[in-house]
């Protein structure tokens, strides 16, 4: 990510359309990730709580767009305050920013560098939900989700991307979120389901996925999206970074794929089309922090790796008993420390920066910096995910009733069910008509 | 009168269409059902985690028929159902006391 302070004058000569139409599209694609997801995960849960999964990334759409425009963007991109916060009360409300301010080292103006970041911080915690699939109370999600962008989110941005933050003033590299995205959201998601435990029968009764053409609807846009979420993240595109970053998201991802495809058939014996979604997703992980500081041949390297080792990761919820519904502490936390820790070796000085890792010269500095970033990110965000689950298990309750969970909370928390399987109807509209009581008036006494 | 039931695999459902038509049969009902018999479903990998699927989906043809032709149509039946795999499924017939054409009121074997 680009540098980070703030050019209070408006300098009208320097804003570049290219530049700026490209962050604006970039900002889209990034947009369309969060109904992707919402896609990937709606259709690895069962039918009952289908609507749920799919409202838990929705709502992040709301709820974060407001908070962001509130005091988010301040928070995380705002003057730094003691390399952990950053603050500037123009930023409150977009309330002084002007259309022709541009953001500071760069062509774009203020507005597409802030909507481009708020894309970020509405999808990274969608990513938690995958992990609480199919127990939680929507309204306990929705104040989670207000608390955990505010505490962990916002300021964790500003470390990592932030003028001032302590990781970027370190020189971690993190080019579009491996740690501040994907490592936060996988630890965030392992600290809440420590908390409040597993699906009633998981591991007794078979939870398969109920669409899989959904998942790979899912899957597909997410790989769409990604490149404005990985390209976009140069914040501009004249100097062959973007392009780079653009072509090491598809090979990664490729790779990716075809590594978890391999593992699984040498040990399941079937080329399964969840495992071409999954293996996809772990590469777009994975290549997210890493890609503007490898080559090519470096990023088949990292999606390989990623593709592997997340598919490995993912059994770990049966042998070590935590319920991560749909393993989003197997896929992006693990996924977000492999590519982030692989800068440390395969970062070649020809990309985003000349930091060099181990393979190419570079010494174990890179490494110690990397380590030094994402054990931080994982450590704070599943302390204080953990906590702030505990909090609101304790006063409001994050947990729908046993029964509600068994019944499904589709119709019990929002009132609707994802599919009509019944060819005979079989309801009345609230309000209408009675049909006129003839049965009462021909009964017969048997 | 007899009623004749067939539990087979959905893809025989055509030929066995095919062969009711040519006996003359008029009518049947076709049910979606699923269960299992002697081969226990399937095992499906979902993320490496393996399900044992014991329900398989089944078709489940209904036809009524006169006494003398029922055993010719079962065997009819079982012969299109047939791939000599396992869960090709099973045929039986019970008696049926009445039947009644729902438009005209015919009863009996006028109904069929």
């Amino acid at each position: 990510m680009a540098p980070a302070a703030v050019t209070l004058a408006a300098d009208a000569s320097r804003l570049s359309s290219a530049d700026t139409g490209f962050m604006l599209i970039c900002s889209a694609l990034v947009m369309l990730m969060t109904p992707g997801l919402a896609f990937f995960y709606g259709g690895m849960v069962r039918v009952k709580s289908t609507l749920n999964m799919l409202m838990m990334s929705f709502i992040s759409l709301g709820i974060v767009t407001l908070l962001w425009v509130f005091y988010g963007f301040a928070l995380a991109f705002g003057t730094d305050r003691g390399s952990f916060l950053g603050w500037t009360s123009a930023f409150a409300g977009f309330s002084g920013i002007d259309r022709m301010q541009l953001w500071d080292g760069t062509t774009i103006p203020v507005f597409a560098f802030a909507v481009f970041q708020l894309m970020f911080a509405v999808i990274t915690p969608a990513l938690i939900s995958g992990a609480l699939a199919d127990r939680v109370k929507f309204t306990a999600w929705s104040v989670f989700l207000v608390l955990w962008v505010t505490i962990v989110y916002f300021p964790v941005a500003h470390w990592v991307w932030g003028e001032g933050g302590w990781a970027h003033d370190l020189g971690v590299i993190d080019f579009a979120g491996g740690t501040a995205v994907h490592i936060n959201a996988g630890a965030a998601a392992l600290g809440v389901i420590l908390v409040i435990g597993k699906r009633v029968g998981f591991q007794k009764d078979p939870m398969r996925p109920h669409s899989l053409p959904l998942v790979m609807l899912g899957a597909g846009l997410l790989w769409f999206g990604w490149f404005g979420f990985n390209a976009g993240s140069w914040l501009g595109n004249d100097d062959g970074v973007s392009a780079l970053m653009f072509v090491n998201t598809q090979i990664a991802t490729g790779a990716a794929m075809l590594a978890w495809l391999a593992w699984e058939r040498f040990r399941h014996g079937a080329f399964t089309t969840l495992g071409a979604a999954s293996g996809a997703v772990a590469g777009l992980v994975a290549i997210t922090p890493s890609g503007g500081a490898v080559s090519p041949l470096g990023a088949i390297a990292v999606g390989a790796v990623a593709g592997v080792l997340c598919s490995m990761a993912v059994g770990l919820k049966y042998r070590l008993g935590y319920d991560d519904s749909l393993d989003v502490v197997g896929v992006h936390m693990v996924g977000g420390v492999v590519g982030s820790l692989l800068i440390g070796f395969l970062a070649d000085g020809k990309g985003q920066s000349a930091a060099k890792g181990l393979f190419y010269g570079g010494g174990p500095g890179q490494l110690g910096k990397q380590c030094a970033g994402v054990f931080a990110v994982l450590a704070y965000s599943l302390i204080a995910s953990a906590v702030l689950a505990l909090l609101l298990d304790r006063t409001i309750g994050m947990r729908v009733t046993q029964d509600t969970e068994i019944s499904g909370v589709d119709r019990a928390q929002h009132a609707e069910t994802a599919y009509d399987f019944s060819g005979a109807g079989g309801g009345v509209i609230a309000g209408a008509a009675q049909a006129p009581a003839v049965a009462r008036t021909r009964r017969v006494d048997a | 009168m007899k009623l004749i039931t067939a539990v087979v695999k959905p893809h025989r459902f055509d030929a066995i269409k095919e062969v009711l038509q040519a006996f003359g049969v008029h009518g049947l009902t076709v049910t979606e059902a699923s269960g299992y018999g002697r081969q226990r479903g399937h095992t499906e990998v979902y993320r490496g985690a393996e399900y044992t699927v014991d329900l398989v989906p089944k078709i489940r043809i209904e036809v009524l028929a006169e006494d003398e032709d029922a055993e010719e149509l079962i065997d009819v039946i079982v012969k299109a159902a047939r791939t000599g795999k396992i869960g090709d499924g099973k045929v039986w017939s019970v008696p049926v006391e009445t039947a009644v054409r729902v438009r005209t009121g015919e009863r009996g074997p006028d109904a069929l």
